[in-house]
This record gives C-alpha cells, sequence and structure tokens, in this order.
C-alpha cells in the first residue's frame, strides 16, 4: 500500500508549520549526527567537551575565526548553487570540481594579464571570464548528453580530471610566474581583486556575490519562463516534451548555468584570496557541494545555511584536534552522517516520530539513472 | 443466507475529510458483493479498515458473527481476509512458488524446498480452476495472470473472504471476463467476495448484490436485478447522471486534420502505423477505434510532434506539420488531451496553478518577456478550477494529491481554455467514474459543436459508438475502414477490429 494510493484530500497545512516542519529535519540530523560523533569521541577516549568546545570556538570563537569560516561558506554557497541548479534540471553535475579550476583559471590569466584597466573595469570583466570559463566546461557534457545521449555523471569525472591536467599544465608553462618558487601564476592586478570586507580579515566581497547569487538562482528557477522550462524537465521530461519544451536546449542550459556558478566559485577563490593560482590548487569544494546541495535539498535559500555548517565544521577541526587530540577526519564522519541523515530522512523522521506530509511528494530529482 | 461478515458503524476520518461515516456493511457467505461508488466515495478506505490498513475511529467488525479487531493486515489474514491490491504486491524477480509462499515458507533441513513447493502450488491452484506456473517468473507473466497469483496467494493463506480492489483497472476486456468467471467459480466454492468497481457494466456481469458508496455514506443496497444502470448511477453521483451523449447533428466545417500515407515506427522499430489516411473536419467526431496497441499511441504522437513519422504527410489547418516540433504543433492550434496523463499530461509536483499553464506559460498574459506573472497565473488557476469544477483543497495543492478522475479534469480545463481547431483525445475517460466520464464527454461535444474537430482515440467501443460521428478502425496500424458512426454496430466494429471485412466475409 503506498502512499500514493490511498486517494485522500487533505488540507494543506500553516505556511510557518510546513517551516518548522521542513527544517526539522536538517537540523535533528545535524544534531543527531553530532551525537554519533560524540560517541566516536569517546570511544577514542577522548574529551567530548573539550573536542566540541574546540569545534565550535575553532569555527565561531573569534571574530577572526568567525570571518574564517565565513570565507569558507563563499564558495561552498556558490559551487553548492551550481549543483543544486543541475538537480532542478534532473541532471547530476559532479563535474562542479572542473568548472570550478576553470573559472579561477580563466579569471586569473584576465585578472594579471590585462594591465592598466579600471577597477570597475577590471574587476567585473575578471569575475566574468571566470564565470564564462566554468559555464564552457559545463556547457560540453550539457552538448554531450543533449546530442549524443551521452550521460553527465561520466563526462563531468572525466572533464574534471581534464581541468586538472589542463591547469597543471598551464600554471607550470605559459603561465609560471618565473620568480616565484612554488609553481603558480603571477600575482594579480590590484585592479581586479575582490576587496576585504573586514580588514584586516581574509573576509572578501565575493560572499556578498554569493549572497546575491542565491537570489538571482531563486529568480531565475521560480520566477521566469527559464527556470520553469528548467524545474519542468527536471521534474517530469515527458510532460515538459509533451508541452512544447525542448528538453536537449534545457540540459545545455541549466549545464551552462550550473558551470557559470562553479566557476565564479573558483573566481572568487582567486581574486579575493589567493591573488594568484597555484599549480597545487587542490579545493575539495566540488565535491562537498554536492553534500551542500543535497543538504539544501536542491533550494538556493537552504544553500547558505548548509554552506555555512560545512564551513564551520571544516574551520573548527583545527581547533578540535589541538585541544582534544581528536583527529580532523572526526569531521569527516559527522559531515558522512549528516548526509546518511539527509539522504535518509526515514531514520530521522523515525528517530523523532516526524509524520510525512501527506500531499507531500519527494520532488528532489537527483539522477534519472542511466541511459536516454 | 448466513452473514460472513458485518461492519456496523464503521467511522474513519482524514484531516479535511470523512472519509467513511457510519458504514455498515454486510457479506454472505458465498456472494459477490460489490462496493460501488466514484472515486473517493470512501469504498477502499473501508476494505483497508477490514483488512487492517487502517484503524477506523469507530465501528465495530463482526466475523461469523464474533466480534474481532484487525490492528493489522497479519490480523486480517489470520482471520481468513485476503485482499488483492490494484496495485499488485509481488516480487517481479521471483518465481510464482516463490512469491506465493512469501512468509509461509516450505523448508526442508532449513532450506527451501522448491520441488515440493512447487508441486503443492500446482495442486493447490489446480483445486480452484486456477492454473498457474510456480516456476515462472512473475516479470515473465501477463497482468492477467499476475493478478491471478494474486488471488491464489490469498487463497493459500486460507482466505474465506476476498477483497478485490478495483481488480479490472489494469485488465484489458478480455482478461477481466476471464477474471470475472474466476470469481463466479470461486463463490460457488463458497467464497466470500467484496469487489469495488465504479463501473456499472461490470456489476451487472458479476454481483450478486451491490452496496453504493457516496460521500463516506452508504447509499444503498441493491442487487443487478431490481437495480437499472441509471438508477445505480443516480445512487452513486446523487443526481441524474447522463449515460448517453446528447448530441445533434454536426455541422461540417473546413478539414482541420489531414493525414496521408503516414507511417510512424514504435519504439523498438516496428512500424506502428503503416499508411493510415484520416481527414478530420472543423465540427466533427472522428472516432479512431482498435484494439490497444495497434498504432493508436504512435498515430497520437506523430500528429501532436512528440514521435518522428518515416513517411507520409500531416496537415493542420491546410499548413504541413509533418515532424514539426510539439511547440508548432500547440501554436498551430491543437489541444492535446495525451493518453498518459502522469507520464504526458501533469507535472504530479506542481501545484495545479502551473499544471494549467503548462503550455502557455511564456506567453501574456502569463509572462512579460521571460518574467512570469505569477499573480495572473493564479487568478486564471482559481477560474478554470471552479469552471471546471476540479475537486481540490487549495489551487496549490500538487497535482500528483489529486484523484484521477479530477487529474483528467486538470488536463481537459487546460487544453479546453486555449483557443484550438483541434482537439486530439486519447483514452480521455479511461479509469474515470461515471461523474467524470459524463463531464468529459459533455465537454467534448461542447469542443465539437464550438467548431473544433475531434480526433478521439478510445479502446472503449462504448464511447467512440456514443461520441462519434464518424469511426476510422485501426488494425495493425493500418486503417482498414472508416465510416458513418450511423452505420456502426458493436458487432461490425468488433470484426473489423479482429481484422475482418465484410466484404471478405461475404
Amino acid at each position: 500500500m503506498t502512499a500514493e494510493s490511498r486517494e485522500m484530500t487533505v488540507q494543506a497545512p500553516a505556511a510557518w508549520i510546513r517551516l518548522v516542519t521542513d527544517l526539522a529535519v536538517p537540523v535533528l540530523a545535524v544534531f543527531t549526527a553530532l551525537a554519533i560523533g560524540a560517541v566516536v569521541i569517546w570511544a577514542a577516549k577522548a574529551n567530548v567537551v573539550v573536542a566540541y568546545r574546540g569545534l565550535l570556538e575553532g569555527a565561531f570563537g573569534s571574530v577572526r575565526n568567525l570571518t574564517e569560516t565565513l570565507v569558507i561558506t563563499t564558495p561552498y554557497t556558490l559551487a553548492g548553487l551550481a549543483v543544486a541548479l543541475g538537480f532542478r534540471c534532473g541532471l547530476f553535475n559532479i563535474g562542479v570540481e572542473g568548472q570550478f579550476y576553470m573559472g579561477a583559471l580563466c579569471s586569473v590569466f584576465v585578472a594579471y594579464a590585462a594591465k592598466g584597466l579600471p577597477v570597475y573595469v577590471h574587476l567585473p570583466l575578471a569575475l566574468l571570464t571566470g564565470a564564462l570559463g566554468g559555464a564552457m566546461w559545463g556547457a560540453i557534457p550539457g552538448f554531450l548528453k543533449a546530442k549524443l545521449g551521452a550521460h553527465e555523471v561520466i563526462n563531468t569525472i572525466m572533464l574534471n580530471y581534464i581541468a586538472v591536467k589542463t591547469v597543471d599544465y598551464l600554471v607550470k608553462n605559459p603561465m609560471l610566474d618565473a620568480a616565484a618558487t612554488m609553481p603558480r601564476t603571477p600575482y594579480i592586478q590590484p585592479s581586479a581583486m575582490l576587496p576585504k570586507l573586514l580588514p584586516p580579515y581574509r573576509l572578501h566581497a565575493g560572499l556578498l556575490i554569493a549572497i546575491v547569487a542565491i537570489f538571482v538562482v531563486y529568480w531565475l528557477l521560480w520566477k521566469t519562463t527559464l527556470g520553469f522550462e528548467i524545474r519542468t524537465v527536471g521534474a517530469n521530461p515527458d510532460a515538459a516534451k509533451y508541452a512544447g519544451m525542448s528538453v536537449t536546449r534545457n540540459f545545455v542550459l541549466a549545464m551552462v548555468l550550473s558551470g557559470a556558478l562553479a566557476g565564479l566559485a573558483g573566481t572568487g577563490e582567486v581574486l579575493g584570496l589567493n591573488h594568484n593560482l597555484p599549480a597545487m590548487f587542490i579545493s575539495g569544494y566540488g565535491f562537498d557541494s554536492i553534500a551542500i546541495a543535497l543538504m539544501a535539498k536542491s533550494h538556493p535559500f537552504g544553500i547558505l545555511p548548509a554552506a555555512f555548517l560545512w564551513a564551520a565544521l571544516r574551520n573548527g577541526a583545527g581547533l578540535m584536534q589541538l585541544r582534544a587530540g581528536i583527529s580532523i577526519d572526526l569531521v569527516n564522519i559527522v559531515q558522512a552522517l549528516v548526509i546518511v541523515f539527509i539522504a535518509a530522512d526515514e531514520i530521522i523522521r523515525w528517530l523523532y516520530r516526524i509524520k510525512r506530509r501527506k500531499e507531500e511528494i519527494r520532488e528532489i530529482v537527483f539522477t534519472r539513472g542511466w541511459g536516454r | 443466507m448466513t452473514l460472513a461478515l458485518e461492519m456496523h458503524g464503521i467511522c474513519k476520518a482524514f484531516p479535511g475529510v470523512q472519509a467513511n461515516d457510519h458504514i455498515d456493511f454486510q457479506l454472505e457467505k458465498g456472494e459477490i458483493h460489490a462496493l460501488l461508488g466514484e472515486n473517493g466515495a470512501g469504498k477502499t478506505t473501508l476494505v483497508n479498515i477490514l483488512y487492517g490498513l487502517y484503524r477506523p475511529d469507530e465501528g465495530r467488525i463482526l466475523l461469523n458473527g464474533q466480534e474481532i479487531k484487525i490492528n493489522e493486515p497479519r490480523d486480517a489474514i489470520t482471520h481468513g481476509i485476503g485482499m488483492v491490491h490494484q496495485h499488485f504486491m509481488l516480487i517481479p524477480v521471483f518465481t510464482v512458488a516463490e512469491n506465493i509462499m512469501l512468509g509461509t515458507e516450505i523448508t526442508r533441513n532449513g532450506l527451501l524446498d522448491r520441488t515440493n513447493a512447487a508441486r503443492r502450488i500446482r495442486d493447490f491452484s489446480h483445486e480452484f480452476g486456477l492454473d498457474v506456473d510456480p516456476d515462472a517468473y512473475i516479470s515473465d507473466l501477463s497482468v492477467g495472470i499476475q493478478q491471478r497469483v494474486e488471488i491464489v496467494k490469498a487463497l493459500y493463506r486460507e482466505a474465506d473472504i476476498l477483497i478485490l480492489d478495483e481488480p479490472t483497472a489494469v485488465l484489458t476486456p478480455q482478461e477481466a471476463n476471464e477474471l470475472f468467471s474466476i470469481m463466479r467459480s470461486l463463490s460457488a466454492q463458497g467464497k466470500s467476495i467484496i469487489f469495488i468497481t465504479h463501473k456499472l457494466k461490470e456489476v451487472f456481469a458479476v454481483a450478486d448484490r451491490i452496496t453504493v458508496l457516496r460521500d463516506g455514506h452508504v447509499i444503498g443496497t441493491t442487487t443487478p436485478r431490481e437495480a437499472t444502470r441509471s438508477k445505480l448511477a443516480t445512487m452513486m453521483v446523487g443526481r441524474e447522471v447522463l449515460l448517453t451523449v446528447e448530441k445533434g447533428p454536426p455541422k461540417l466545417g473546413d478539414v482541420v486534420l489531414r493525414i496521408k500515407d503516414l507511417k510512424v515506427k514504435d519504439d523498438r522499430l516496428y512500424m506502428a502505423v503503416d499508411g493510415v489516411n484520416l481527414e478530420v473536419r472543423a465540427g466533427e467526431i472522428l472516432g479512431v477505434a482498435g484494439v490497444q496497441g495497434n498504432g493508436q499511441t504512435e498515430l497520437v504522437e506523430a500528429i501532436t510532434g512528440l514521435r518522428r513519422s518515416v513517411d507520409g504527410r500531416i496537415e493542420i489547418l491546410g499548413r504541413e506539420t509533418t515532424n514539426a516540433s510539439p511547440r508548432q504543433v500547440i501554436e498551430s492550434g491543437v489541444a492535446h488531451v495525451p493518453e498518459n496523463r502522469q507520464k504526458h499530461g501533469l507535472v504530479l509536483s506542481y501545484p495545479l496553478v502551473d499544471n494549467l499553464v503548462l503550455c502557455s506559460y511564456y506567453r501574456p498574459p502569463f509572462a512579460h518577456g521571460m518574467v512570469m506573472d505569477n499573480e495572473a497565473i493564479d487568478d486564471y488557476g482559481r477560474r478554470l478550477i471552479a469552471e471546471f469544477d476540479i475537486r481540490t483543497p487549495s489551487e496549490y495543492a500538487l497535482a500528483g494529491t489529486l484523484s484521477g478522475g479530477n487529474r483528467q479534469k486538470l488536463i481537459v480545463a487546460r487544453e479546453f481554455s486555449r483557443a484550438s481547431k483541434l482537439v486530439i483525445a486519447a483514452q480521455p475517460t479511461r479509469g474515470l467514474d461515471v461523474g467524470s466520464i459524463e463531464f468529459i464527454h459533455q465537454r467534448l461535444v461542447e469542443q465539437r459543436d464550438a467548431g473544433c474537430g475531434i480526433l478521439l482515440v478510445s479502446v472503449e467501443l462504448d464511447e467512440i459508438l456514443s461520441l462519434s460521428d464518424r469511426i476510422a478502425v485501426l488494425y495493425k496500424g493500418k486503417n482498414i475502414e472508416t465510416l458513418p458512426a450511423a452505420e456502426a454496430t458493436p458487432e461490425h466494429l468488433g470484426l473489423l477490429m479482429a481484422g475482418i471485412r465484410e466484404e471478405k466475409a461475404s
């Protein structure tokens, strides 16, 4: 007996109840993951209170720590939005990591090579080039899927490797700063740098871009015909085709937009933080962003808190290790548990006796499997 | 007659709806008792209570005069109550025998004893005249046989009372007839059967008694001998229902759809439509009859742009649209009620209002440039929901929460509210209850009288006969005959649908 076959009408609950129940599962998932994490700490014969106080202080304990958490939140937010936008079109963009690199590569080139431009030209130009670099890298699997039916998961994974190796080659050869001891590109022009928000802390204007991006993505998905098409293709490609939408065009479009957001994430790191592109530019942001989109249930407004949580865990882990002698890998365990509890939310619903709303339909389409 | 089962004063409320309101129901030993009612009348809720899937808020259940408590399906099974659900509960990669013994496995030395199990199930099913091959895999069986396996499974668990929840919804007419003879032979062997349906024809075909439910109440209990079709329909819907469609003679206009030598391949690359020629004029309904799978689906998909044709020509309103995109077809003035509602017709995870603009979201007043006007969309949605009487708690409810009849009304509301000159309606009333069928039929005739050309594709012969002005019969992808509806009889059409033309016979 499935829920769908029980035919009945149900009154829609008030908006605030809906919000509370929507938030209950992720919040309880984090809580439960931390509780299990505590058991792991205890089993490792360390002090749970010391460890978690370290984690908290490391993430929020001082202005420096808090701004550092926000520094990490910035790329997480943009990359999470990239994955979420793909999900909304029924696409599993695992290539955010590669698109992130390509965005960083394109923006750093414009940012150091173009000289003598005023800030209001140079900075937007560098940002735009970075977004375009990611968009281009996202367009490739989009086209391959639309024209040849090649699955985006495989192609985005492959393109990740190509992006890493391309960046590695370019940075070590034509773009190498000969004066540097480590292989990296030259420093970018001051006119292309994202301004710091709270000097001397490293927090930069990329955070504002990320926040604006959240609203832009929300507006795009829910207030424009473009977004209506993307969401329809994601929710039911057959109905989209029936309604006269081009499914293939939307696949490409969604991948381009997703890639642009990922590229912007990489761009922010270069223009706001590093001010150059080292050859060993391993971020891991691309893969974590899948978890962030998953936790946010692919909703733009969920991305920021999810990204903030991930950033806090990542940033606080160092002090936790120092204080309690617990490996920072514990944070990975907690993160993994959060994902398990969000993905298999029945566990949380069962633990805390949260009923699923009767009219609730599993809305998110993570991936449509192989083929087509 | 002795009573096998009594249900007294059963009440069950769900948020916002009283699904069962003091329902009394009596089942005699060895009878086939039809529970008749529209979708949402409370039939399924009642039997789900009996089978332990829901707990009643109030009421008592008596089995053979003894009060019993049924808290979960296991209790129902121990009391000899078996249920065959609308959606089968079989494991496709298991064999028939494995599915049937699931939960009561036959073992030897702790291992499954497949040979013994297969033999026992073969003997057992033979005893009831329900021959099934115990070694066949479920996924290889037709839907009709799978249903038979479900029945054997229930009997194997020693069910004396069998609940069949809309068993014919998934069956072809031939399979339904087979099911009816199985039901009769089971009742002759003393099994009592509760048969849920909303199809009038079926209660007259098989039931001994009929209980009609409406809005959670028992409206009455009668027998097929006392009842008439129109009386039952009135009981179900609560008002007079037009079982036949009233329509005047067609006022023919220009040709709105012309199909010449059309050839279309299906997914397996067989020629599903193999040289069809058709013409639909404004103001007429052309019915396309035929047994399911004779090219109807592919024909409709080719006309609406969802599938490419390999040869031939399609003209809509005098303009060639062969292999045009769905958007071009829609914009040339075609309304399409698709055969597969969930797959093509609706986005189930979207609210009603969004589904109502699924084909016109990009045009004013719903969008200006690329910015959508949600207020205009909501207003339009509210208007259509009222106009087409779509039963929903809110215009923002998700389409997936609607009943089948209301889902179809939603599609019809969307398609018939666009200015169109050609309506393609594929199986427009499949699975719907009497009230909804009447509604859809009236709307189709309205469209015709408003000057639309209508291509009605249906496997229901009654529907074709009562609505069409002309009838084309598809057989193996060919339009073997087109005849005026006045000259058609069910017998004649039946022969044509089997590929037999009278010229050949004479």
